[in-house]
C-alpha cells in the first residue's frame, strides 16, 4: 500500500505541507515532513535562557483540511451559463442572483467570454472592461492572481479596480503622516523584535490585536510559541479589545473593554497622564519629533476644542474607568513597553472605524512619546521578528519582480503596457457602476509615496469609456466588503452588460454571473513559492516565521472535474483572441517557474534541477547573524540597518529620516499640513471625533447594539469557509443547528437576558441596511452593548435570492455595515463602527 | 517495550482545533486496518475541545480542552464488548477492533469521557487510536501532537526517559492529573493546568475612590479549617486573584489596608467568582 503512495510538496497561506496521494486522489496533507537533520535553528539568549523553535513547521488550522477543501461540494468543476442568459439576444441582467445555470463546453465558454471582450474592446476600447480578483485562495509566485490575471486584463488596456488596504486602514491613511512607513503602508518594520522583546520587554499592551487569530498574516501558527515563552518569562500583558479574544484567553492578562470607536479617546488619556504627571521621553520627543506642542496643547485643553483630554474624560467615552486608565498609563511608562496593535505591527479592529485614522496615529504618539525603537520599546504585533536571513532575495507574489506582468523575466512587461489610466475603487464599485460616474481620494493602495493619498480620481476619466463588463475572479465581498447590500443591486444592473466569476469554489459572487469559469487550485498545477513571504508592501514577511521555507509547489491531482489554471484559462482566451504569442512568450507554467527561481539568489546556490527534485530549500539564518531591531537605528540617530527594502531613504544622505517630511516622528503632521490643512476630520494634530456610527450619534438610540466584525480566526476571510466542511465542524466557526451550518453572535449576558434570547437561539441581526440571521452565543467575552461576530462569511444564502436587502441565513454580517468610510478624504472601510438590534428568529 | 501515552498542558492549549482537523484529515476516508476503520465524513470527533469559561465581567478565564480516548488502564469499553473487541495493546494503546466490534453500540454508551462515536454507516463504535498505524509504521508522533503549535498535546513512549513526555512528566509531577478523577477509570492520559475555579476582585479605598490600589493585601483561607492558604498584594490595578482553587468550597477572602477596616467576605466556589469591588473604609 505505502508503495503506492507518493508524497508531493505544496504551499498555502498557512504554510509548507507533504501530500500524500494514491490512485490520483489525496489521501492525507501534514505540515512539510523536513528530517530534523536538515532544520538549522536559531538561538535567542535572554534572561540567562535560551529560545529556540521546534524543528517543524506550524501551519494555520484551515490547512490542516486543505484536502477536504480540494474536494469541496462547493468546487466548480464545469463551465457554466446563467439560463436566462443570452449573448446575442436577452441578457436578463435583472436576474442576476436568481436564476439558475446550465454546463456549457469550454469552447462554447471561451467562445462568449471572447466575442464579448471582442465586441466591447472594439465598440468603446479596453477601458469599457473591468475586472478585479479576490485574495489568499491559493499561494504560488506563478499563478496567483497578479500573475496571470494582471497580465491578461492589463494586455487588454482594461480599468483596474483599486483595492483598499482593507486589513490596516487607519495605517494606511493616518500613520504615515505621523511616521511614514507608507512603502510599507502604513505598518512598522518589525525586524528582530522577538529578541528585543524577550531581552528587553517588561509588559506588552495588546490593543485591538489578536496574533493567535491573525498570526502575522500567512505565517501559520509559528509565532504560537513565543507568545508562550513572553508567557512563561512572567512578562505582563494587557488586552485592550471589545472582546476577549483568543490571545488574550491564552495569556490571561488583564482586559480592559473599550466601547467600540472610542479606542482614540483612551489614548489621549494615558497621554494626558504622561504629560501631567512628567512620565515622558522628553529628550527623545526633542530629538526625533516635531509639533509635539500643538498636540501637547490638543491632550491638555489648550487645543481648538478646549477639552482637556483626562482620564474622566475618556471614562465617559470609552466606559473603562478613569482610575484603571491612570493605573495603565502609570504602569506603561514605567516599563519598556511594546504596544502590540494588530498583526504586522499595524492593523487591528479599531483601525477600521469611524476616524480610525486618529487612532493609528494615537499608537505611534503613544509609544514615541515613551521612545519608540528603543530597547524593549515598540509597536509589535508578536507575530513577526524571528531571525532570518533577509539578504537572499526570492520572489513574492505582491512584488513586481514577482509577478509575470511585471517582472524582468518577461519579454514584454504586459502588466505595465496598460494604455488605459482609468481607475475604479473596490469600496465604490457598486455606486460608479450604478451611478455611472464617482469620485474617490487616492489610488487604493498609496505605497509610492505621501502625497498619492492625495490625488482626486474622477471616474469615468475623459476620454474613457463607463464599464461594461467585469471580469470578477473570486466571490468574497458579500461577506469582507461594506454594506454589501449594494453589490447585489449592482450586479443586476443592466450597466454592466456581461458578467464573469472564475474561481476554484463558488463564492458568495458566483451566481451573479453571466458565466462561471472553473479554476483550479495549487494543489492541482505546478508553481514555486515562499512560505509567507508575499513581498511588495510587506516585505521580508518570511520573518513571521521560524524558517524560511522555498518551496517547488508540485502538481498533486490532475485538476478536478474541467478546471483548469489561471494561466491555462488566459491563454486559451488569448489564444481566441489572436494574442496567445503574446501573453505567453512560448513559456508554459514551468517555464515561468523555472525562470523565476532563476532570477532569485537562491538559485545561485542551488540548481533548479536540485530544487525542481528536492521540492523544498530551506534558506538558514546565516551563523555570524547580527540582530538589528526594527528603528533601533531611529532611536539611536544611526542610518537605517534594517532590510526593510522598500525605504526610500536607504543609502542616501537621510538614511537617518523616517519617511515623514520631516524624517521625525511628526505630532503635527507636515504632510497633512501641506496637502491638506483644512481636514477637520484628519486634522494636522490627532484629534479625538465621536463616532458617526457610536454611542453618541443618532441612530444609537434605534439601534443600541454595536457590532464588531474582526478577522475570522477558522478561516482566512473567507478562504476555508463554507467550502471546507471539516472547518465548518470546528463549533467555534459556525454552529449546525436544525441541518444548517449558522455564524454565530457573541453577545453578553445581559443584552440576551433583556431579549428574551438565550445561546443557541437563531437570532436576527439587523439595522436599516440589513439583516443576517446568526446562532447566539451568550458569553462574558463581550461586554453588555457590544456585539461580535467574525467579519468573513464565504456564503450568502438570502432568503430571497437576488433580493437586495433580504435577510441572510450564512452570516455576512458586513450585509449590516455602512459605506460611509473613515472620514471625508480618509477612504477606508469601517466595518466596526456599525449600529444594530438583536432579536429572537421566529422563522 | 515503549508505553505510548498523551500529557495535554491545558493552559498552552490555543484552541486552534489543527489537532481536530488533523485527525479528520488522517481518518476520514481512510482504512487503516487492523488498527482503524475510516472515520465518517462528519460527526465524529476523535479529539475535540471542551470550552470552559469562568469568571465575570473583566475577570474571567477561557480555556480549551482537548479530549480524546483517555486509554483508561480500566477499559470500562472492553468490559461492555464481546470478548476480543477492544483490546489493549503491548505498547498501552486500547484499540477497538472494527471488525470485532461491529454492531456492539455497548461500546459508546460505556465510555465516561464519551470519547467513543457510532459509525452508522459501517454500524460500528470508533475512537482515537493513538494513530497506532503510524506508531507501527516507524513514526515517532500523533497527527494531532504533530499539529500542535505550542507543546500543549505532548505524545510519547514513557518508557523512554529521555523523551520529551517523560521529561514534562519528571518536571511537573506534582501538578499532573487526569480529566474527570471522580470518574475513576485510571485514565493514563495526563492533564497539567486543567481549568479550576478563581476567585478574582478588585480592592479600593473609599475616600481615593478615583485610585487603583496596589498593594492591598489579600488574603485565603479555607473557612471549613480556617486554614490560611496564601496572601497577595493587589496588582497596579487593584487587583487580585487566587487560581486553582478547589471547587465548591467555602473560602474567606480578608482585603486590608494600613490605616483601613479589613473587610472579609467568605466565597463559596460553586463557580469562578470576579467579587467586584471591595472598598475598604478608613479608621
Amino acid at each position: 500500500m505505502a508503495d503506492q503512495e507518493q508524497v508531493f510538496c505544496n504551499l498555502t497561506n498557512g504554510g509548507p505541507i507533504s501530500v500524500y496521494v494514491r490512485d490520483g486522489k489525496i489521501v492525507r496533507v501534514r505540515p512539510l515532513q523536513i528530517p530534523e537533520a536538515e532544520y538549522k535553528p536559531w538561538v535567542i539568549e535572554a534572561g540567562g535562557k535560551k529560545y529556540s523553535p521546534p524543528k517543524a513547521v506550524r501551519l494555520s488550522p484551515p490547512a490542516h483540511a486543505e484536502r477536504n477543501r480540494l474536494e469541496s461540494e462547493n468546487r466548480i468543476l464545469y463551465p457554466l451559463k446563467r439560463v436566462d442568459f443570452d449573448p446575442n439576444g436577452e441578457r436578463n441582467p435583472q436576474n442576476r442572483g436568481k436564476s439558475g445555470y446550465v454546463r456549457i463546453s469550454w469552447e462554447e465558454a471561451l467562445g462568449i467570454v471572447s466575442s464579448e471582450i471582442k465586441r466591447l474592446t472594439d465598440t468603446y476600447g479596453g477601458s469599457a472592461i473591468t475586472g478585479m480578483t479576490s485574495s489568499h485562495h491559493n499561494w504560488g509566485v506563478v499563478g496567483y492572481k497578479m500573475g496571470p490575471f494582471s497580465r491578461f486584463m492589463n494586455m487588454l488596456n482594461y480599468t483596474p479596480v483599486l483595492d483598499n488596504p482593507d486589513s490596516w486602514e487607519g495605517w494606511h491613511w493616518g500613520a504615515t503622516h505621523m511616521y511614514g512607513f507608507q512603502w510599507r503602508l502604513g505598518m512598522p518594520e518589525q525586524f528582530d523584535l522577538l529578541e528585543d522583546a524577550l531581552q528587553n520587554t517588561e509588559m506588552i499592551v495588546f490593543w485591538s490585536n489578536d496574533p493567535d487569530t491573525t498570526r502575522g498574516t500567512y505565517s501559520g501558527q509559528e509565532s504560537a510559541i513565543w507568545r508562550v515563552w513572553l508567557k512563561e518569562k512572567g512578562i505582563k500583558t494587557v488586552f485592550i479589545d471589545p472582546f476577549y479574544n483568543y490571545t488574550a484567553a491564552a495569556m490571561d492578562g488583564t482586559w480592559l473593554p473599550p466601547r467600540p470607536g472610542t479606542d482614540t479617546a483612551l489614548a489621549m488619556a494615558i497621554a494626558y497622564v504622561w504629560l501631567t504627571e512628567g512620565t515622558y521621553d522628553k529628550e527623545y520627543i526633542e530629538e526625533k519629533t516635531i509639533g509635539f506642542n500643538e498636540f501637547k496643547d490638543y491632550i491638555l485643553g489648550a487645543g481648538d476644542d478646549s477639552i482637556a483630554k483626562s482620564p474622566e474624560w475618556a471614562a465617559a467615552e470609552c466606559g473603562i474607568e478613569a482610575r484603571k486608565i491612570v493605573a495603565l498609563a502609570r504602569e506603561w511608562a514605567s516599563k519598556r513597553t511594546s504596544l502590540s496593535s494588530g498583526a504586522r505591527g499595524g492593523e487591528g479592529s479599531a483601525c477600521r472605524t469611524a476616524y480610525g485614522t486618529e487612532w493609528a496615529r494615537m499608537m505611534v504618539a503613544l509609544q514615541a512619546m515613551q521612545g519608540l525603537g528603543k530597547p524593549g520599546i515598540s509597536i509589535w504585533g508578536t507575530s513577526m521578528g524571528a531571525p532570518a536571513d533577509s539578504d537572499t532575495w526570492f520572489p513574492g507574489y505582491a512584488e513586481p519582480r514577482g509577478q509575470m506582468g511585471k517582472s524582468d523575466v518577461a519579454k514584454n512587461k504586459l502588466s505595465l503596457q496598460n494604455k488605459t489610466k482609468q481607475r475604479l475603487f473596490r469600496l465604490t464599485l457598486p455606486e460608479a457602476i450604478l451611478t455611472g460616474k464617482e469620485e474617490f481620494w487616492g489610488d487604493g493602495f498609496c505605497g509610492q509615496n505621501l502625497e498619492q493619498q492625495f490625488k482626486q480620481n474622477i471616474y469615468p476619466m475623459e476620454g474613457h469609456s463607463t464599464v461594461k463588463m467585469f471580469y470578477r475572479y473570486g466571490g468574497s465581498f458579500m461577506g469582507t466588503m461594506s454594506d454589501t447590500n449594494k453589490w447585489v443591486k449592482m450586479y443586476q444592473s443592466d450597466k454592466l452588460e456581461f458578467v464573469i466569476n472564475q474561481d476554484c469554489w463558488y463564492g458568495s459572487e458566483a451566481k451573479f454571473a453571466d458565466i462561471i469559469l472553473p479554476a483550479c487550485t495549487n494543489l492541482e498545477r505546478n508553481d514555486i513559492g515562499e512560505w509567507a513571504a508575499c513581498g511588495g508592501y510587506t516585505t521580508n514577511a518570511h520573518i513571521g516565521n521560524n524558517y524560511r521555507v522555498i518551496v517547488r509547489q508540485q502538481k498533486c491531482v490532475e485538476p478536478l472535474g474541467e478546471s483548469k489554471s489561471d494561466y491555462e484559462i488566459f491563454t486559451l482566451l488569448a489564444d481566441k483572441l489572436g494574442m496567445k504569442d503574446l501573453y505567453t512568450e512560448g513559456n508554459n507554467e514551468d517555464d515561468w517557474a523555472r525562470l523565476f527561481y532563476e532570477s532569485s539568489d537562491v538559485a545561485k546556490t542551488l540548481s533548479w534541477d536540485e530544487f525542481n527534485k528536492k521540492g523544498y530549500h530551506l534558506i538558514p539564518v546565516p551563523e555570524n547573524y547580527k540582530s538589528k531591531p526594527g528603528l533601533r537605528w531611529f532611536a539611536e540617530g544611526r542610518d537605517v540597518d534594517t532590510a526593510d527594502s522598500g525605504n526610500p531613504k536607504r543609502g542616501t544622505e537621510k538614511a537617518k529620516e523616517l519617511g515623514t517630511y520631516s524624517g521625525k516622528i511628526e505630532f503635527a503632521s507636515e504632510s497633512l499640513r501641506q496637502n491638506m490643512p483644512d481636514d477637520e476630520e484628519r486634522p494636522i494634530v490627532p484629534h479625538y471625533i465621536p463616532s458617526w456610527e457610536g454611542h453618541r450619534s443618532e441612530g444609537y438610540k434605534k439601534y443600541p447594539l454595536q457590532i464588531i466584525s474582526p478577522h475570522p480566526r477558522f478561516s482566512f476571510h473567507t478562504a476555508y469557509d463554507n467550502h471546507t466542511a471539516w472547518v465548518n465542524e470546528i463549533p467555534l466557526h459556525r454552529v449546525e443547528k436544525d441541518g444548517y451550518q449558522w455564524w454565530p453572535v457573541r453577545l453578553n449576558p445581559a443584552d440576551a437576558k433583556v431579549r428574551n434570547v438565550k445561546g443557541g437561539d437563531i437570532v436576527e441581526l439587523y439595522n436599516d441596511r440589513g439583516s443576517v440571521l446568526c446562532i447566539a452565543e451568550v458569553t462574558e467575552r463581550v461586554p453588555a452593548g457590544t456585539l461580535h461576530s467574525y467579519g468573513c462569511s464565504a456564503k450568502y444564502d438570502p432568503l430571497v435570492p437576488g433580493k437586495p436587502g433580504s435577510t441572510d441565513k450564512a452570516g455576512c454580517v458586513n450585509l449590516l455595515t455602512t459605506s460611509r468610510m473613515l472620514s471625508k478624504h480618509a477612504p477606508g472601510m469601517t466595518p466596526n463602527s456599525c449600529l444594530c438590534e438583536l432579536r429572537k428568529w421566529e422563522g | 517495550m515503549a508505553k505510548y501515552r498523551f500529557v495535554i498542558d491545558v493552559e498552552k492549549c490555543t484552541g486552534c482545533h489543527s489537532c481536530f482537523l488533523a485527525c479528520k484529515d488522517e481518518y476520514i476516508g481512510n482504512d487503516y486496518l487492523p488498527t482503524a476503520a475510516a472515520q465518517p465524513e462528519k460527526g465524529h470527533t476523535w479529539i475535540k475541545l471542551n470550552e470552559t469559561e469562568q469568571g465575570q465581567g473583566t475577570k474571567i478565564k477561557v480555556d480549551y480542552i482537548p479530549v480524546m480516548c483517555q486509554q483508561c488502564a480500566d477499559t470500562p469499553c472492553a468490559v461492555a464488548a464481546p470478548a476480543g473487541a477492544v483490546y489493549k495493546r503491548a505498547d498501552g494503546i486500547v484499540i477497538i477492533d472494527p471488525e470485532k466490534a461491529k454492531g456492539c453500540k455497548a461500546i459508546v454508551n460505556s465510555c465516561p469521557y464519551r470519547a467513543v462515536y457510532w459509525n452508522d454507516e459501517k454500524n460500528l463504535p470508533q475512537k482515537c487510536t493513538m494513530c497506532a498505524h503510524m506508531l507501527d509504521n516507524g513514526e515517532k508522533t500523533t497527527r494531532c501532537a504533530e499539529a500542535c503549535p505550542t507543546g500543549a498535546l505532548v505524545f510519547g513512549d514513557t518508557e523512554d526517559k529521555n523523551s520529551a513526555i517523560s521529561r514534562i512528566l519528571a518536571e511537573k509531577a506534582g501538578r499532573v492529573e487526569v480529566f474527570k478523577p471522580e470518574l475513576a477509570v485510571e485514565a493514563t492520559t495526563k492533564y497539567i493546568n486543567l481549568p479550576k475555579p478563581f476567585i478574582a476582585g478588585e480592592v479600593l479605598l473609599a475616600d481615593r475612590p478615583g485610585e487603583c490600589l496596589k498593594g492591598a493585601k489579600v488574603t485565603l483561607t479555607a473557612k471549613e479549617d480556617d486554614t490560611f492558604l496564601l496572601e497577595v498584594q493587589t496588582d497596579v490595578f487593584g487587583d487580585f486573584e487566587f487560581k486553582n482553587l478547589e471547587s465548591n468550597k467555602n473560602y474567606i477572602i480578608k482585603a486590608e489596608y494600613e490605616g483601613y477596616y479589613f473587610t472579609e467576605l467568605t466565597v463559596r466556589t460553586y463557580a469562578s467568582q470576579n467579587l467586584g469591588e471591595i472598598v475598604l473604609n478608613p479608621r
